[in-house]
């Protein structure tokens, strides 16, 4: 419509990242090691709060920290969770649409509470924090931080 | 419980806090009146504070409200921190230690300082209402 092209409809907000900003997730990103990184991460979240486990009935024996820690199935989910955190940290100008069918499939498929996004990303700094040791120094820990967060928005956008 | 922790609190202590105001800009809020520049006394001083009382809490996890009275009081009446930050502090003394104790931070101990720091924080929230 002709009123269309008098008022095009405003640009998303994008996300803002700094150079440093940027460098620090993509440094860190060379890193991580999509399968140990991921089991890690997947087994600190189903062992810190052990309440998130109720999304993996089907994945066998998660009766404790041993069990959760060799279960395959973490190991292989973890692998994927982190293999999709490391496309939006490729593409971190439009990290929205590079989450967007997972922020559909965990709304509407899989029935995800998006507080558990938040839980997995603070395990994911945990695990870096101990890969890196002082590497992982507060700037990094930052940019790291508002990766987080903004991953987790992206996948809670299509809550509703 | 195993970490060596109580000799390093100033440096610990400040270093979470510094984590805590890099990461989380909402926690700056309630330390307007503090210099918050990496290593300054101030972040020393009270990441000590913070981190001894912790320790005073972890010798009485049985009666942890008692231990603690004194400092809920001063929390619900004095400083009345949104009870968001308590979260955001716990996180950041859980990096530091994973950072600085790879191998001990296993994911048992991550959960054991999760649900104690979290009990502290509960009992300094308690009185808020």
């Amino acid at each position: 419509r002709s009123s269309d092209l008098k008022h095009p409809a405003p640009k998303a907000k994008m996300v803002h990242w700094t150079a440093e900003e940027k460098a620090a997730i993509h440094s860190v990103w060379k890193q991580v090691d999509v399968e140990k990184d991921g089991q890690e991460t997947l087994s600190r979240v189903l062992i810190t709060y052990p309440w998130t486990q109720r999304y993996f009935s089907s994945f066998g024996d998660l009766s404790n920290a041993a069990a959760i820690c060799n279960n395959p199935k973490v190991k292989a989910h973890g692998k994927k969770v982190l293999a999709a955190l490391g496309g939006a940290a490729q593409h971190l100008d439009n990290i929205k649409s590079t989450l967007a069918h997972l922020s559909e499939l965990h709304a509407d498929t899989l029935h995800v509470d998006p507080e558990n996004f938040k839980l997995l990303g603070q395990c994911l700094v945990i695990v870096l924090a101990r890969k890196l040791g002082a590497a992982f120094t507060p700037e990094v820990h930052g940019a790291w931080e508002k990766f987080v967060a903004v991953s987790c928005a992206a996948l809670s956008k299509h809550y509703n | 419980d195993a970490l060596p922790i109580s000799s390093h609190k100033e440096a610990y202590g400040a270093e979470a806090l510094f984590r805590l105001f890099s990461s989380f800009g909402q926690s700056k809020t309630y330390f307007s009146h503090f210099d918050l520049s990496q290593g300054s006394a101030d972040l020393k001083r009270h990441g000590a504070k913070v981190l001894g009382a912790l320790g005073e809490a972890a010798s009485h996890l049985d009666n942890l409200d008692q231990a603690l009275s004194k400092l809920s009081d001063l929390h619900a009446y004095n400083l009345r921190v949104d009870p968001a930050n308590f979260q955001l502090l716990s996180h950041s003394i859980q990096v530091t230690l994973a950072a600085h104790f790879p191998a001990d931070f296993t994911p048992e101990a991550q959960s054991a300082w999760d649900k104690f720091i979290s009990a502290v924080s509960g009992v300094l929230t308690s009185k808020y209402r």
